[in-house]
């Protein structure tokens, strides 16, 4: 029994699933202030309690996770959109200059510090999940590229491919037929990877303002606001903060337990 | 060697000059006016345009990039507008702050994370190693701002060992500012102790199925003899370049910690900065913090290369 795998993938799940889930129904209204409600101890009504507007924390959990969930999988879309074929591509020019040019362009994208692009983003587009999305989503472009040209240059050495190329298949066909298919489990696993990464980053992001504006929920904000009441309700910062850990501990634990599973040469003790 | 050297010199030139010119694009296209920024809405157009013309807004937009390039090469790196005072003073300032915490973090993290690392690595599949692991697991999977606020409530609140943020300024005494870095260095250090335990004992246990650790053992070493007299000192190079990597990481992570603490670091000014519209400042420090990455980047390499032969090819 895969264990990490199992327990992962629950915690993960549970957490898209309050979110799917939030879109039919929730306990409470997630927008709706109601001052007389206020920083109350959990109760039948309210399971986790309110919070300093008197707002369900459980609804505001449910809805922050899709703010969360969805910032993070777009990021990790754009990472892989953009990603994977250039470092398809490069693979397939190894040593050209548009090789040079991708392995250039992601040694200089990581030199970047994410969180000050991140401020510069918000700078000049204004702060919101869709900057948000930008910052995390450009950081993952590189992750993918190398990913993508490291495997695919090992294949292109394959009589696999030798064969294809043989057959009379282009570059590119070749690229997206024959080696694609043969580095997704690889791509499966480091998306898991970056996506429990994004989550991280978008409560870090929404925490200092810069990620999805009120009054929309989400996660990183919940725990901003609870840290100005933390003298009187320090359990405020209680919900939130554990949110997100199981999100990304369940995530971390389905990309270790994938890697394992999908490619039993790279099982590593990490 | 030294062709190797030459090469990665010249590529290195390249990244800055590149990453300079993005920077200035970027900070260029951001919406706002210096300097009705910092006249207020009731100045005059006359007054404005000689604000501009002061600060040198009203050159074109190349000459102002030459004119940034070539100060910064020669140490200068500008005017801040919101403070009128050189950038370099106030990011020494900061960094009176980024940096301590930065080593301060590091230093932390890199003792709880090698005996960790050893630990498991040498009782793996034990109860030690699955303590480690767990552990670490959850250090890497706990945002650590959220555990910066969990410190603030347990040291700072309840048992009142520490002020729950602020920094005092290193003139009030060594210990004080020690006193005030610690709790922002415990929540920093976390998910970095990690990161580094977790290479630390794949990179040993990597080191392990080596064949000159096994030819220790046949000469009679135990294994946890070997371990430490043969295999750690080769299990240290991924740390180390993980170690450089943080390094570089903290220097402008810890912004978010320092939101936490309230502490005057670099990350706060850049906040400050865009704020303010002070872009000199902001292109002047996102400057300074991709050529501290670049440059420790380039000398991993060149240490790898003195290190390994092998990569001076390629």
């Amino acid at each position: 029994m895969r264990w990490g795998l199992v327990i992962g993938a629950l915690l993960a799940g549970l957490f898209a699933g309050l979110a799917l889930f939030s879109f039919v129904w929730t306990p409470h209204d997630a927008i709706a202030i109601s001052v007389a409600d206020k920083l109350k101890p959990p109760s039948a009504t309210h399971w986790l309690g309110t919070d300093q507007l008197g707002r369900d924390i459980l609804t505001l959990i449910m809805v922050g996770a899709r703010t969360s969930i969805a910032v993070a999988i777009v990021a990790v879309g754009i990472g892989m959109g953009l990603g994977v074929p250039l470092g398809l591509a490069a693979a397939a020019r190894r040593g050209t200059l548009l090789d040079e040019a991708v392995s250039r362009a992601n040694d200089l994208v990581f030199a970047f510090p994410s969180l000050v692009v991140a401020i510069l983003i918000t700078a000049v587009f204004g702060p919101s999940a869709f900057n948000a999305i930008l910052a995390i989503g450009i950081f993952n472009v590189p992750v993918f590229a190398r990913l993508s040209r490291g495997a695919a240059l090992s294949l292109w050495t394959r009589d696999f491919v030798l064969a294809a190329r043989v057959a009379g298949k282009g570059r590119a066909r070749i690229s997206f037929e024959h080696i694609l298919p043969n580095i997704a489990n690889l791509l499966i696993v480091q998306g898991t990877i970056q996506f429990s990464l994004g989550i991280l980053a978008e409560a870090g992001l929404s925490y200092v303002g810069l990620g999805a504006q009120p009054p929309t929920p989400s996660w990183g904000r919940m725990l901003a606001e609870s840290q100005t009441l933390i003298y009187g309700n320090p359990g405020l910062a209680l919900a939130p903060g554990l949110a997100i850990l199981l999100t990304v501990l369940g995530l971390n634990l389905m990309g270790d337990g994938l890697r394992d599973l999908l490619d039993p040469r790279l099982r590593r003790a990490r | 060697m030294l062709r190797y050297a030459l090469r990665r010199l010249a590529s290195l030139g390249l990244s800055l000059l590149l990453a300079s010119a993005v920077i200035f694009a970027v900070v260029e296209v951001i919406p706002g006016d210096p300097a009705s920024y910092m006249l207020g809405i009731n100045a005059s157009e006359d007054t404005l345009a000689a604000v501009r013309a002061d600060l040198g807004l009203d050159r074109p937009v190349i000459e102002r990039y030459a004119l940034w390039l070539a100060g910064m090469a020669q140490g200068d790196f500008g005017d801040s507008y919101a403070y009128r005072t050189p950038v370099a003073g106030l990011v020494a300032e900061r960094l009176a702050v980024s940096l301590p915490l930065t080593v301060y973090a590091l230093v932390l993290s890199t003792l709880l994370a090698i005996p960790a690392g050893l630990l498991a690595a040498s009782r793996r599949g034990r109860a030690a190693d699955w303590g480690v692991m767990g552990v670490t697991q959850l250090g890497v999977a706990t945002p650590n701002f959220w555990f910066a606020i969990l410190l603030v409530v347990i040291f700072a609140i309840n048992l009142r060992w520490v002020s729950a943020g602020g920094f005092p300024g290193w003139d009030k005494g060594f210990w004080l500012g020690v006193k005030a870095l610690t709790l922002p260095a415990v929540a920093l250090a976390l998910p970095q102790a990690s990161i580094l335990a977790r290479v630390m004992r794949s990179a040993l246990l990597d080191t392990m199925d080596e064949d000159f650790v096994r030819t220790a053992r046949a000469k009679g070493l135990s294994r946890g003899q070997a371990l430490r007299r043969h295999a750690f000192r080769n299990a240290l190079i991924p740390v180390l370049t993980i170690l450089g990597l943080q390094f570089s990481f903290l220097i402008a992570g810890g912004i978010i910690i320092e939101n936490v603490f309230f502490l005057p670091g670099l990350g706060r000014l850049v906040f400050q900065g865009i704020a303010q519209r002070d872009l000199i400042l902001v292109e002047s420090v996102t400057m300074l913090l991709v050529f501290a990455v670049i440059v420790v980047a380039f000398l991993v390499d060149l240490a790898y290369a003195w290190v390994d032969p092998r990569l001076r090819r390629r």
